[in-house]
């Protein structure tokens, strides 16, 4: 079994108020370095044995098709996971 | 009919006598259930109060059993898996109604009227069928409000009962309600005269130009995330218990939503 990885972010003009919530906790636990917080979605897709081109092509073609919304969000990795 | 009362003479049952004026009653209006909706009685029963008969539509069945219209009601379809209404948009009942909403009109037959409200808005954009998409509302938090609606396109199948310009008040309640599009879009729409709905007074979500609700260019899809099926009985909608721009309203401002695709479905034979 292998597995490929599909991450999607909001596109960086459409407002994320998770990673806005995010941000406001995190001086709470005594961190104060960072200056903004994105919360993305990352999909691991399972195949039977090696990850082919043809696995590649399809995952892409998941990505772009039902994983993301292309008004709103941007597929911004699809790879396979090393393990 | 239960309009023409006053709001204390209301009885607590719904009056589904026939309405005054043309008989909608072979009108048949498909009203689509996805595992999560929740509004979809509510639909129904605006479509019967308007006088229309419901046929009531699977998610998982592709046939739409020859109706007249369809609604997309509000809820939460697949509990907002993936995104708000991602997954329903790829149902088999979703494949048939973006087809006929989509046919050319040719032949005689004329495209689907089809109406998304909240998560069916949601839908309807995740389907294609209407521009942009709904995030999360600006102020982060869930919103219910009594809202007060302009209507700034009233050639559309849902909208040719009002006014232009007509202000109505319909309940508001969601999340992701804060309608986002790219500049190109959002031009585009507003050159076209395709925001059916706009908020007045208060924006409650942060979406762009206080747009509530678009149709497509031939005005036979709109969508919008108030819900106007919340306000088709005198006396259980916004009315007189509300107050400022609520107060005084006969409570049944949506209906005017399910009796323009009744008359324009009617007027089309």
């Amino acid at each position: 079994m292998a597995r490929i990885v599909v991450d999607v972010m909001l596109k960086p003009e459409i407002l994320d108020p998770q990673g806005k919530a995010i941000a406001h906790e995190l001086p709470r636990i005594g961190l104060n370095d960072f200056a903004g917080v994105r919360q993305g979605k990352r999909f691991e897709l399972t195949v039977e044995g090696e990850v082919t081109e043809a696995h590649l092509a399809a995952a892409r073609k998941a990505a772009e098709e039902l994983l993301s919304n292309p008004v709103i969000e941007d597929v911004v990795n699809v790879s396979v996971l090393e393990d | 009919m239960a309009e023409s009362l006053a709001a204390h003479e209301v009885p607590l049952v719904g009056d589904f006598s026939a309405p005054a004026g043309p008989d909608f009653s072979d009108i048949r209006v498909g009203v689509v259930t996805f595992p999560g909706t929740l509004d979809d009685r509510d639909a129904a029963r605006a479509v019967r109060l308007a006088g229309g008969t419901v046929v009531e539509l699977w998610h998982d069945d592709s046939n739409l059993h020859n109706v007249d219209a369809v609604i997309i009601p509000g809820g939460f379809s697949y509990g907002d898996y993936l995104r708000a209404g991602a997954i329903a948009a790829k149902a088999p009942v979703m494949t048939s109604v973006v087809a006929a909403a989509n046919a050319s009109g040719t032949s005689g037959s004329s495209p689907l009227p089809v109406l998304g409200i909240c998560n069916g808005f949601q839908i309807l954009t995740e389907a294609h069928l209407l521009p942009g998409s709904m995030i999360k509302n600006d102020h982060r938090k869930f919103i219910c409000r009594d809202q007060v609606l302009r209507i700034d396109n009233n050639t559309t199948a849902f909208t040719s009962g009002y006014e232009l310009g007509q202000e109505i008040v319909v309940p508001l309640k969601n999340q992701d309600g804060q309608y986002v599009c790219d500049q190109r879009t959002l031009d585009e729409l507003e050159a076209e005269n395709r925001v059916a709905f706009r908020y007045v007074g208060y924006n409650p979500n942060g979406s762009r130009n206080d747009i509530a609700g678009v149709t497509n260019a031939r005005g036979n899809v709109v969508g919008l995330m108030p819900h106007p099926e919340h306000a088709v009985e005198p006396g259980f909608g916004p009315s007189s218990s509300g107050f400022g721009d609520v107060s005084l309203r006969g409570g049944a401002d949506g209906l005017g939503v399910f009796t323009s695709v009744l008359s324009s479905l009617v007027n089309a034979r």
